[in-house]
């Protein structure tokens, strides 16, 4: 315990200090905004990596696999493929030289610019101030769960310790503070998950008799009966994929695999970060660790938390949900009774690390949202940028708690933190996706166009994560309190819809309503402004 | 194949290491590539500070 405290106080006193650094320097509305131009690659990729992941990806999506199994390394096929290989070198190269042509300083902005449309850009700041604590709140949860657990202490104290901690020093660091401490975090991370996966395989005799291990027990008739409500849903094991068309199946392939997989290309915070580096160079350099950091992260908490189920056995006679009190506690529990204590300390300081880099960058997105996209922007307000931004990511921390809180109090054995960062990513894909690429890659399209993509995105977007994906809509109660019912579908000729994510639907809307769009409008955008887009691309 | 026998298991789980190795050559591949355009980098960093100088001034 009191390792455990010592190095929480040095970490937090480098994180202070790099805060610190970025507050001295923070002069200017532009450069508060995306801390300058000037970053090195490495900084970028570790500070890219460490935004990506957080306690939702370790603790939340760890504890998914924990649950369901190996199938979840899907997910990190995703995360590298899209998420690092396509998101730098297809988009990152066209955002970052068209958001230094437009001097674009958020997502919001880069499309709002891009298709002179001040109504993106307040429509887009809009969605993101509103949906994405849903996503901060996921994040927090990961964080108070892990100090919970590791610490004996009560959800609620963790949780206001825990956005207490965050909330002084995003305020204090604004983004060049977040760029320095996120990689600083992200060599923990790194540092943190190798150990891990070492300790783990190690612990169980290798990779492959781990591995059979963990095949063997889901065959034991303790396991099955323990399992039995999973095997009904189509669980067939944690080195299985789920029965084709099972409701465990949609829910990992649809919501789980492919909300977050696709939905990271259209993040917010993410895309900012292609505007932060200085040529293409630096973007090709930072695929290199990227790539490796990302399957260090998700990689090893899928494995890792689907390999836990066979430690828990051996000790408790249990599966890890049940041993561990519930999906989101699989991987707090796991380090906690498991690891040697010294490892414990240094893998606490990573997660809180993860959690503290996306936490920081998400809070910065929401406070540019209100305050430079909405405020400044679409309102045409005048007034203190930095006064406004900062206000903003005030409220998004209340509210962020205040989710994070009720999000506690919902079904335990539910994959609480993953449904929530998913829905989040989802709902980005759905309604900025569609748009975003046509702002890269499709000159001649008209700004009607990519306006009624996005607001068909996201309104069936909206309407399918309230009113018919059950897993989502029984736990935002409005379904319930409207018709009674947990989805409108339930119970009718169309009920396998409930099973299917909104990402399914609402993108592929997105998509076909933006490119029909494109065929029967016009643009009306002028050559030199189109002509200013694309200097250099 | 590393003790896993369900294809789809077994192909995520090298398809995981595979993309990272992807990136990794990539990167490496391209790593000196893209700096060419620096000088007009360069100019549009100078226009992108003064951009910035003037939101300043409004502020």
């Amino acid at each position: 315990m009191l390792g455990s405290i010592i190095a929480i106080i040095v970490y937090l006193f480098v994180v202070t200090f790099l805060g610190y650094l970025g507050f001295k320097h923070t002069k200017t509305s532009a450069d508060y905004l995306v801390g300058g131009r000037q970053i090195h690659p490495m900084i970028m990729a570790l500070s890219y990596g460490a935004t990506f992941i957080s306690t939702s990806a370790i603790v939340g999506f760890g504890g998914a696999a924990g649950t369901l199994g190996m199938g979840l390394l899907w997910l990190t096929v995703l995360n590298i493929l899209f998420g690092i290989f396509i998101a730098f070198v297809v988009f990152g190269k066209r955002t970052r030289r068209m958001g230094h042509n437009l001097d674009a300083h958020t997502f919001p902005e880069l499309l709002g610019n891009r298709f002179n449309s001040k109504f993106i850009q307040g429509f887009a700041g809009v969605v993101i101030f509103l949906f994405m604590p849903i996503y901060t709140a996921a994040v927090l949860k990961g964080g108070a769960d892990f100090i919970q657990t590791h610490f004996g202490i009560s959800y609620e104290v963790s949780l206001l310790f825990f956005a207490a901690v965050v909330a002084v020093y995003v305020w204090m660091g604004g983004m060049k503070g977040v760029m320095y401490t996120d990689a600083f975090q992200g060599a923990i991370m790194f540092i943190g998950m190798a150990f891990l996966i070492i300790f783990v395989y190690n612990k169980l005799g290798g990779v492959s008799s781990a591995h059979e291990q963990l095949a063997e027990l889901y065959n034991k008739p303790e396991i099955q009966e323990q399992t039995a409500g999973l095997i009904k849903g189509g669980f067939r094991g944690w080195t299985s994929m789920p029965a084709s068309g099972s409701p465990i199946w949609w829910s990992l392939v649809t919501t789980i695999v492919m909300g977050v997989g696709i939905g990271v290309l259209a993040q917010p915070p993410l895309v900012v970060r292609f505007m932060t580096v200085k040529s293409n160079r630096e973007l090709n350099r930072a695929v290199v660790s990227g790539g490796v950091f990302i399957l260090m992260m998700t990689g090893v908490a899928f494995v890792v938390g689907s390999l836990s189920n066979v430690l828990f056995f051996n000790e408790t006679g249990k599966v890890a949900i049940l041993a561990a009190g519930g999906n989101d506690k699989i991987i707090p529990m796991f380090i906690k009774q498991f690891v040697p204590s010294w490892f414990g300390v240094i893998f606490f300081l990573a997660l809180i690390a993860a959690a503290m880099s996306t936490l920081s960058s998400q809070f910065h997105s929401m406070g540019t949202a209100v305050g430079r996209d909405v405020y400044e922007k679409a309102l045409g307000k005048k007034g203190n940028s930095i006064f406004i931004t900062r206000t903003g990511i005030l409220l998004a921390i209340l509210l962020s708690v205040i989710l994070a809180y009720l999000a506690n109090k919902l079904d335990s054995s539910m994959q609480i933190i993953a449904t929530g960062t998913a829905l989040f990513f989802g709902l980005c894909a759905a309604s900025f996706l569609p748009g975003y690429i046509a702002a890269l890659y499709v000159k001649k399209i008209s700004t009607k166009a990519v306006i009624i993509g996005m607001i068909t995105g996201f309104v069936i977007g909206v309407i399918w994560i309230f009113f018919i994906h059950e897993k989502e809509a029984s736990s935002l109660q409005l379904c319930i309190a409207l018709f009674n019912k947990t989805s409108i579908v339930k119970d009718t000729a169309m009920a396998k819809l409930a099973l299917v994510d909104p990402i399914v639907v609402a993108l592929p809307a997105s998509a076909i309503v933006t490119f029909i769009g494109a065929l029967t409008t016009k643009n009306t955008l002028s050559e030199n402004h189109l002509d200013k887009c694309f200097k250099g691309i | 194949m590393f003790g896993i026998h369900d294809i789809w298991i077994i192909l995520a789980y090298v398809l995981c290491i595979l993309s990272a190795i992807l990136c990794v050559v990539y990167g490496i591949v391209n790593w000196n590539k893209g700096a060419d355009l620096e000088p007009n980098e360069l100019a549009e960093e100078s226009d992108w500070s003064k951009n910035e100088s003037e939101i300043e001034d409004k502020l």
